[in-house]
């Protein structure tokens, strides 16, 4: 019996110790959000810890969960595919959206013996309304002169859980189609006029897999790494786009506004693709909230920083597009516009 | 062997720990030997008492939580067939068709296979020590143990092209993903509810009644048929019923090869959605409060159907035992 007692007041001091230990010296930084960007975070802050020694703990909850989190301040910072409407800045005060990395959704297709399959914005928003029923239907074929279209039904197919992906593909399709946007309009999850759904990106590309004569749309990253076969774009400028990093980088080489609250499908840039967008970290503007403490602001900053340059070469072996140029300005002069008590954190 | 008696006196010792300590306890709080049990009796009761905080506090929290859905759509939210979270029309009739429909149908489908298992393993067609019964009874309630998320990808990969293989042979849309796709899956899924069950009450069959039928000349069928299965009535629509609620309920399987599509299905084919795939799917990505709160409505609407059906199975349970 004593033998017991002792272990346990042993245990109880070391436990003791250790929170002591824990909270006075390591600077922890937590996040949560967006499910898309999660592989290159994972890798980012892997490294950084290894690098900085500050650790960094994203739970990939959804960018809704992410916000939700970021209102409540139990994290520091919240991961989103979308950017927050005026209305949810109006009741969470000044937010600032920082990019990080952008990434493409592509028109994955299921049609055997058809390589190449090139589309108009047009073509892709009929597809999806449903009014473009056959595979042979004329308005295809002549955009397509070399491929045997089947005589087959469409089967379009979307993604059945809420996400930023879903959101970038409508915003697109309301932005090309003016009876999208009154009929379906732009949201991480809408009523879809017809089609099948599949959960997450491996959901909708084994759909697309399996259901012949199908059209779905997935991450760009999952297309590569699964070797789906996907179709050539006409972009605003009138150009044929084959997706790509590259093209998807060249998408953003357009005027960005400063708050980086943008969408940037439809591009204007000539070599840009056209469904593509932005994933960005949101933090509060002012940091000081909920006795943090000047260090945890800092480190913040600093991480921040750190993944719109050094980070920025992590994207592409993860198959992620890096910034452009000018994006990676206006997220820098966003990062040092951070503020502790009112003062700005870098210089 | 001096040796050997040594080691046997050591193992007995340590096996028996010393409660004087527990005596010696009691004694300086002045507990008398009634204490202990009526202690154990608050802890039992405080226990019980805990399960029932615990589903008030979650119906609780549900409605707290989807009052502002009811109160935009009334009725509506009920009866309407638009899903629509960027106009902010929630209707989840669609929803409460699906799971309807995929439980009910997965139950059609199992329970002549859950019933024909539970009497052959009962002990009317084999011999229950035999090794051939307990591997059988062992593979049924390993079914029940595999992650949900597995039947998915075993529907996903093998019904599923069965099912678009008919689909085409017959002329229909070949999705080979749908209510019937998901029917199929599920019924497996609830398969070792049902026959567990319904074996341990075939077991319990007196041997006296069914000797004294068979004593009169009666077949198997004729045993079973007149003599079995009444007795068994009751047991075997506990184990239906806790299989049908297993089935509402399922979520990561549906999803996988239901479709989800969020109208109204048209025959037992089409792709449809449940309630339970719907909360899963929208859940983490839903921002507006409308949505979210909407959301939480179906879990009030999932949580008010599992409820009617679990006292509609003690009602009819009841009736049943009284006439047996």
């Amino acid at each position: 019996m004593k033998k017991i007692l002792k272990t346990l007041v042993k245990l109880g001091v070391f436990a003791l110790v250790l929170g002591m230990i824990t909270k006075a010296y390591a600077t922890e930084l937590t996040g949560a959000g967006a499910t898309f960007p999660y592989p290159l975070y994972s890798k980012m802050f892997d490294v950084y810890h290894k690098e900085r020694g500050i650790k960094i703990n994203y739970s990939a909850i959804g960018s809704g969960g992410g916000i939700r989190q970021l209102t409540a301040k139990t994290v520091d910072f919240g991961g989103s595919d979308a950017f927050l409407t005026d209305q949810q800045l109006k009741e969470m005060g000044e937010i600032l959206h920082i990019p990080i990395c952008m990434g493409a959704v592509v028109l994955a297709y299921n049609l055997s013996g058809v390589d190449q399959l090139m589309l108009t914005p047009e073509l892709i928003a009929d597809i999806f309304l449903g009014k473009i029923k056959k595979w042979n239907d004329p308005k295809i074929q002549k955009l397509n002169p070399k491929a045997k279209l089947p005589d087959m039904n469409i089967v379009t197919v979307h993604r059945s859980d809420g996400s930023g992906t879903t959101y970038i593909f409508t915003d697109y399709l309301s932005k090309i189609s003016e009876e999208w946007k009154n009929k379906v309009g732009t949201g991480t999850a809408v009523n879809w006029p017809c089609g099948l759904g599949g959960k997450g990106n491996p959901g909708v590309a084994g759909l697309v897999k399996q259901v012949p004569a199908s059209i779905g749309y997935v991450e760009l990253i999952y297309a590569l790494a699964n070797k789906i076969p996907f179709a050539t774009l006409q972009n605003k400028s009138g150009l044929f786009i084959k997706p790509s990093l590259v093209s998807t980088s060249a998408s953003a080489d357009i005027k960005l506004p400063d708050d980086m609250r943008v969408m940037i499908t439809n591009t204007e840039a000539k070599d840009g693709y056209p469904i593509s967008g932005f994933t960005w970290i949101l933090v509060y503007k002012e940091q000081n909230y909920n006795n943090r403490s000047y260090e945890k602001a800092k480190a913040l900053v600093d991480l921040l920083w750190w993944m719109v340059h050094e980070g920025q070469k992590f994207t592409q072996e993860l198959h992620y597009a890096p910034l452009s140029k000018e994006a990676i300005k206006k997220a820098e002069s966003l990062i040092k516009s951070i503020t502790y008590n009112g003062k700005k954190i870098m210089n | 062997m001096e040796n050997n008696k040594q080691q046997n006196n050591k193992t007995i010792c340590h096996t028996n720990p010393d409660w004087s300590w527990f005596a010696r306890v009691k004694a300086a709080f002045g507990i008398n030997d009634i204490m202990p049990d009526f202690i154990f009796k608050k802890i039992v009761l405080i226990c019980g008492l805990f399960i029932l905080v615990m589903t008030v506090m979650i119906l609780i929290s549900l409605i707290a939580n989807s009052i502002p859905s009811f109160k935009t759509f009334g009725i509506k939210f009920f009866i309407g067939k638009v899903w629509d979270p960027v106009f902010e029309q929630y209707g989840t009739l669609p929803f409460i068709v699906g799971t309807l429909l995929t439980s009910f149908l997965a139950l059609t489908i199992t329970i002549p296979f859950s019933l024909a298992i539970s009497l052959y393993l009962g002990g009317e067609f084999i011999k229950e020590k035999s090794f051939f019964a307990g591997f059988l009874k062992n593979s049924i309630d390993l079914l029940s143990g595999i992650p949900s998320v597995v039947y998915g990808f075993f529907g996903l990969f093998l019904i599923v092209p069965i099912v678009r293989y008919i689909q085409i042979k017959t002329g229909i849309e070949p999705y080979g993903v749908g209510i019937f796709t998901a029917s199929i899956v599920l019924s497996i899924m609830i398969i070792p509810f049902s026959a567990s069950l319904g074996r341990e009450v075939i077991e319990m069959v007196p041997a006296e009644i069914k000797e004294a039928g068979y004593s009169l000349g009666a077949t198997r069928f004729e045993v079973i048929r007149h003599i079995i299965l009444p007795y068994c009535k009751s047991g075997i629509t506990a184990g239906i019923l806790l299989a049908l609620g297993r089935a509402i309920g399922e979520t990561m399987a549906v999803t996988m090869v239901i479709g989800n599509s969020n109208m109204m299905p048209k025959n037992i084919f089409s792709p449809a959605n449940t309630m339970a795939s719907i909360i899963a799917n929208e859940f983490a990505e839903a921002i507006k409060d409308l949505h979210f709160s909407s959301l939480i409505g179906i879990g009030v609407v999932l949580f008010i159907v599992t409820t009617v059906i679990s006292i509609a199975g003690k009602i009819i349970i009841r009736k049943f035992a009284i006439h047996s």
